[in-house]
């Protein structure tokens, strides 16, 4: 059997809506394969979300439970050693989820304590496993092939449409508490950013500034248009690095990737990197004063000018266009 | 203390590619230290030194995987401030990240080093993997996705902040521990190692090699191994079926106004 093993994530009792994409892409493993789909869920009480998980219908035949009061909050460590111990206890020829903060830090750990390849932030899932995934800022695609008797990957949550439940109940199977360690470590504190708008990751709109703003207080007219579509906030890394905003609002290479309906890049020049972030969006739109600036070799719609004159503009614009 | 900094080598990346045969032909490009890597050799530096005086806490060593006679990067780290190097020598490009890190963690162990200190991302390849292996297969415990870190003096503990989804997470790590850094670790007050000045500031970014710098680096010692003598075998578990370029962006248009491209959103893109 190849089963394919997909690790979840929740939040305050909840399944985290940002594993659905990865549970597309593992559910289009295992139809490659052949094998069945298995869910796994690590915490401290593991039960009554692996109830909730089962009864979701999601595409999966088994959800396993590990308990373990080491499992929060999350450390590569401890969650590492679960993997380990639920591969070896479920035979998964394949394991992986979507490529979160928590995933990208557990998954590689745990895949080189079982000498197995892990293939990262993958795009596109082809006949025999072969997975696709972007290198180089997305420059080119890598379709790769992995060997062994088990393979891992992240699954780029823009690329896989989230799974939607209403499908046949799971089983929920308990497996034996492994032991797990967090080796020492502790987690001090999270310091969560504070919004009321949508996950960047997951918003319809995306309206993102770049050093061109200058300074944070001037974010405030792309906020007031963020808010006006119901779409999030984003920014180039010389605007996070410079304070304007929190560094989570980071759009490319080294931050988030989003594929949004509508892209409104601001005062952003179009570095590579920052490419690598939105290029997969379906209605980019650019903003610049300069018309040279090679995100208009992106954009749909460029609109040369300064940010000062001409966000005032759209945004009663847009207002008007909402209101009729 | 003893910390090893990994860094690799990658073709410049603001060369465009030249796709040929299903694969990408790197063989007249330019190549450049991974800027990951520059970061990681920086913060290493910034935990080893008390700015204004002398003083070392640490012994800085930079490691590489590459191929024979193409260590221009290493020797640059080497100018940068690091004390030696050690290298092993093999193309890289041809190894899967288990192997390079199975070779890392056995220079980390014959070395016995108290910190591993990574890129987090080489910026070719974008596996972001080799840290969290190489901390596995040694055992010891991570933080990856560093933007800031601090030691008190001494301690035997780093306390790392990093970059997670939806904000920021503070880890403390006993040593020795692997540490992989993002990119905000080069601001000014990012890396304090509880001698420095607590009010003192970096310069931003990666440091420049120094005249001096370049002259000491031809002197310093660098190490050259083996897969066969660090006992590693290439474990081949992946395989390239194929490197193409995506697909292009259909081209877009300028428009004159505000006034056109709100109603362009409206009735040609329909998002309005
Ligand atoms: C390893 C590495 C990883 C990186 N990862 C990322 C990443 O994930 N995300 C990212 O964004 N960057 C990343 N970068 C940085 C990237 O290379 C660029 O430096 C960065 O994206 C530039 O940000 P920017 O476009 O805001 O600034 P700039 O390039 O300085 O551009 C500012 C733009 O604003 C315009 N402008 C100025 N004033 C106005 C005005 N009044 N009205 C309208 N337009 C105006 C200018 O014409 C210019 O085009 C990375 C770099 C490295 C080396
Ligand atoms: N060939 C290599 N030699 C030394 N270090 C490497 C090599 N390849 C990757 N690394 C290190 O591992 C980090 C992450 O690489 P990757 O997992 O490939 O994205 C890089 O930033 C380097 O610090």
């Amino acid at each position: 059997m190849s089963n394919v093993l997909v690790v979840l994530e929740f939040a305050d009792g909840k399944l985290k809506s940002s594993c659905l994409p990865g549970i597309t892409c593992a559910k289009q493993i295992a139809d490659t394969n052949g094998g069945e789909l298995h869910f796994l869920v690590l915490a401290a009480e593991p039960s009554p979300l692996a109830q909730a998980v089962a009864g979701a219908g999601l595409g999966a035949t088994t959800v396993h439970t590990m308990a373990s009061p080491a499992f929060e909050p999350f450390t590569a460590e401890a969650w590492a050693d679960g993997i380990v111990a639920a591969v070896h206890a479920t035979n998964a020829s394949v394991v992986g989820g979507t490529a979160s903060s928590s995933l990208r830090d557990a998954l590689p750990r745990a895949a080189a304590l079982l000498d197995a390849a892990l293939t990262s932030e993958v795009t596109a899932v082809g006949a025999e496993a072969v997975l696709t995934r972007p290198i180089s800022a997305g420059r080119a695609l890598l379709e790769q092939a992995s060997s062994g008797d088990v393979a891992f990957f992240t699954a780029r949550g823009s690329e896989f449409p989230p799974t939607e439940g209403g499908g046949a109940a799971a089983t929920v199977s308990e497996l034996e508490t492994a032991e797990v360690s967090t080796r020492g470590v502790s987690v001090v504190d999270i310091q969560k950013t504070k919004s009321t708008r949508p996950a960047l990751s997951e918003a319809d709109v995306v309206v993102s500034g770049g050093r061109g703003m200058r300074e944070g207080d001037n974010f405030k007219v792309l906020e007031e248009l963020t808010d006006l579509l119901g779409g999030a906030l984003g920014a180039s890394r010389a605007a996070t690095d410079a304070g304007m905003v929190p560094p989570d609002l980071q759009v490319g290479q080294t931050g988030k990737i989003v594929a949004p309906n509508l892209y409104i890049a601001v005062a952003i020049s179009g570095a590579i990197q920052h490419l690598a972030g939105m290029k997969g969006s379906k209605t980019i739109v650019a903003v610049n004063k300069d018309e040279e600036a090679p995100i208009f070799q992106v954009a749909d719609y460029g609109l040369v000018g300064k940010w000062e004159e001409e966000l005032p503009k759209i945004l009663e614009l847009v207002k008007a266009a909402k209101a009729g | 203390m003893k910390i090893l900094v990994t860094v690799k080598r990658i073709p410049d990346p603001d060369e465009s590619l030249k796709f040929a045969d299903g694969g990408v032909d790197y063989s007249a490009s330019k190549w450049v230290p991974n800027a990951f890597d520059e970061y990681a050799v920086e913060t290493a530096l910034r935990l080893a030194e008390v700015a204004g005086s002398k003083e070392r806490l640490a012994e800085v060593i930079v490691m590489s995987v590459c191929p024979q006679g193409q260590r221009q990067h290493v020797t640059q780290f080497l100018a940068m401030g690091a004390e030696r190097g050690v290298v092993v020598d093999a193309d890289d490009s041809t190894l899967d990240s288990i192997t390079i890190s199975k070779l890392i963690a056995e220079v980390a162990r014959r070395e016995e080093v108290d910190l591993v200190v990574a890129g987090k991302l080489s910026q070719d390849n974008e596996g972001n993997q080799i840290p969290q292996r190489i901390a596995g297969l040694l055992n010891w415990p991570q933080a990856c996705f560093a933007a800031e870190v601090r030691r008190e003096k001494d301690a035997k503990e780093l306390t790392v902040s990093r970059e997670v989804d939806d904000g920021v997470e503070i880890k403390k790590i006993p040593l020795p521990a692997v540490l992989s850094v993002d990119l905000r670790v080069v601001l000014p007050a990012s890396v304090s190692n509880g001698v420095t000045a607590a009010d003192h500031r970096y310069q931003e970014g990666a440091r420049l090699a120094s005249l001096r710098g370049i002259t000491m680096a031809k002197r310093k010692k660098v190490q050259v191994h083996s897969l066969e003598d660090l006992g590693v075998q290439n474990s081949g578990s992946e395989t390239t079926r194929a490197i193409t370029p995506p697909p292009a962006r259909p081209s877009g248009q300028i428009v004159a106004s505000a006034e056109e491209l709100v109603e362009k959103l409206k009735s040609e893109a329909k998002v309005l």
